[in-house]
């Protein structure tokens, strides 16, 4: 999720000069925008070596670490927003890392494709996993672990008693909140502890 | 090829060490490479650690194959460019290359220092090289960098020096040694001590070197160094000459080299035990035992790294087990707590601790990039 509109939309949801630790950063660009724009300090945690190197590039911190082996070097609370953008998707532990990124953050801030949206819908009602600008890989060789849709995300929040602040489907980077779990690619939730 | 110069400084007055003893009208041998610029923001302090000294990149002119340990990192157009930043390498005190140590004379008995050269620790070695930039006219380096007992070092200076450094960087190092740490440094020291060439460390009078015991010292480290994967590919259970009048190869003997990992270690032992000196290799490795800034504050080396106010780069690698991946993130979370930049790159390489000074495309690149970045903050610096 790179488009700039997208980044944009979920920048709205992080406060002015936020301390912000983003899980699975990629190349850093969201941490960048963030610093550039408004004035955060962050952190990125990535596994992929080139990623690491990208963020090293761009002037990102970035700390090397598989989040499946959990979230130890973050004391509680110690940032004020835990972003998680298009990284559950890939995690093994993805409800262990919701309550972690919950202690980690005053606020988190999630956001996985949604499995849900009418196009994938209809792709598995045509009898075929989807193949779509948010899901761009064959059921073969994807690294998405796991699919879940925006209604589904709500239930593991309440599960794991987390309160839910914002949620909202995002479409080709425009915000929607008419029926998220049909009309959009992206699911985001916004959560802190309940 | 870059051409290094090794160069001398002489420091008359007294430096109050650790231990509460001082030295005085001692030399430190230091090598610099680049051009210091117009305001002397470009410097960059490199620290050796145990086997190493100020000769960290280029050869000598009368030298041609003497390579800086550090070659493949430091020079021009490498990721330390020096086309952009000044960097200065520095023999630690009680060193055998060049620095004063046990082979050179105390000023004060006319005699050589061998065993009562004073006991010097990682904070001595920090305190002597801020002396050499006070000489050399630098007040702020760009960045102070070493790796391994070096990262100790530079760990040091952001915690003794703080406002004279920028950035950090840390590579395969550790905020103190772990028990098994310090007992491999035992043996060796024992190893030294025990050898009857030793003769307390006043082996010189004697006109010789406890060169058995410098060899078993070497043999452990080595081993220590790498990693069981690398060992095993590069030598597993090789023979070096296998006897073709068994089925085995084995020779049957107690006592001579038969395996490919035997002959290495004593190759290693005696190249080793050839220039290196004893003193030096006890005094080295109790500095290592005894770093441990957190020490003083309990153990809490958040608290210790409280006063550091630069940013940092941590590389360590997935096979060193003597300073591990998790030595190296103790460092970062307690980065972490203080609030301070960090960046982290825990390399998945199979060389075990000698990786640090190997080609790591991962490794170098990101070393690069922290350092072309540093170089455009302050050539912006320049502008302003």
């Amino acid at each position: 999720m790179s488009d700039l509109l997208t980044l944009q939309a979920i920048a709205r949801l992080v406060p002015q000069g936020a301390r912000v630790l983003d899980l699975g950063c990629g190349d850093g660009a969201l941490l960048a925008y963030l610093q550039q724009h408004k004035d955060c300090n962050g952190y990125g945690v990535e596994l992929s070596d080139a990623n690491v190197h990208a963020c090293v590039q761009r002037g990102v911190n970035v700390i090397q670490l598989n989040l499946d082996d959990g979230l130890n070097m973050f004391a509680d609370q110690s940032f004020d927003v835990v972003l998680q953008i298009d990284t559950l998707q890939h995690l093994r532990n993805a409800e262990t890392m919701l309550r972690e990124t919950a202690r980690v953050g005053k606020i988190g801030i999630v956001a996985f494709p949604n499995f849900a949206h009418w196009f994938n819908r209809l792709s598995v009602l045509q009898g075929r996993m989807p193949v779509t600008k948010r899901l761009p890989y064959e059921w073969y060789d994807t690294p998405n672990i796991r699919v879940g849709t925006f209604a589904d995300f709500g239930d593991l929040a309440r599960k794991n008693k987390l309160q839910v602040l914002d949620a909202f489907g995002l479409q080709q980077g425009q915000e929607v909140r008419l029926w998220p779990n049909l009309m959009a690619g992206t699911a985001v939730y916004k959560l802190q502890r309940g | 090829m870059l051409i290094a110069e090794s160069q001398s400084m002489l420091f008359e007055a007294p430096l109050p060490l650790q231990s509460g003893a001082s030295i005085r009208a001692y030399s430190l041998s230091y090598e610099t490479y680049g051009t210091l610029n117009a305001n002397k923001s470009n410097g960059v302090l490199i620290c050796h650690a145990l086997n190493a000294s100020h000769h960290v990149a280029g050869v000598y002119a009368d030298q041609p194959n003497n390579l800086g340990w550090w070659d493949n990192m430091i020079g021009p157009g490498k990721p330390v460019d020096t086309d952009k930043f000044f960097v200065i390498g520095v023999n630690n005190l009680g060193s055998c290359f060049g620095s004063t140590g046990p082979m050179h004379t105390h000023p004060d008995t006319g005699h050589v220092y061998g065993a009562d050269f004073p006991v010097v620790t990682v904070e001595d070695w920090v305190n002597a090289q801020a002396r050499l930039l006070d000489a050399l006219g630098i007040q702020q380096l760009a960045a102070v960098m070493g790796g391994s007992l070096g990262g100790m070092q530079a760990l040091g200076w952001t915690l003794q020096y703080p406002e004279r450094v920028k950035h950090a960087v840390v590579v395969a190092s550790a905020p103190n040694l772990n028990a098994e740490n310090i007992a491999f440094n035992e043996v060796a020291r024992r190893a030294i001590v025990t050898d009857p060439d030793f003769h307390e460390g006043h082996f010189y009078a004697h006109g010789v070197v406890p060169q058995r015991g410098l060899r078993i010292a070497r043999m452990i480290g080595h081993i220590t160094y790498l990693s069981d994967d690398v060992m095993n590919e590069k030598f597993g259970r090789q023979l070096r000459d296998a006897v073709t009048s068994n089925a085995t190869g084995y020779k049957y003997s107690t006592q001579e080299v038969e395996f490919q990992i035997e002959s290495y270690l004593r190759y290693q032992g005696d190249k080793f035990s050839a220039y290196f000196d004893a003193n030096t290799y006890l005094l080295i490795t109790r500095a290592l035992d005894y770093f441990d800034p957190a020490r003083a504050f309990g153990g809490d080396l958040s608290k210790a790294l409280a006063r550091a106010t630069c940013k940092f780069l941590l590389v360590s690698f997935s096979t060193d087990w003597r300073f591990s991946p998790a030595r190296s993130r103790e460092m970062v979370k307690a980065l972490l707590e203080n609030r301070l930049d960090v960046s982290y790159a825990e390399i998945d390489a199979p060389h075990g601790h000698d990786a640090f000074l190997l080609d790591d495309a991962r490794y170098l690149n990101v070393v690069r990039s922290y350092f072309d970045n540093m170089a455009r903050d302050f050539s912006k610096g320049d502008a302003a």
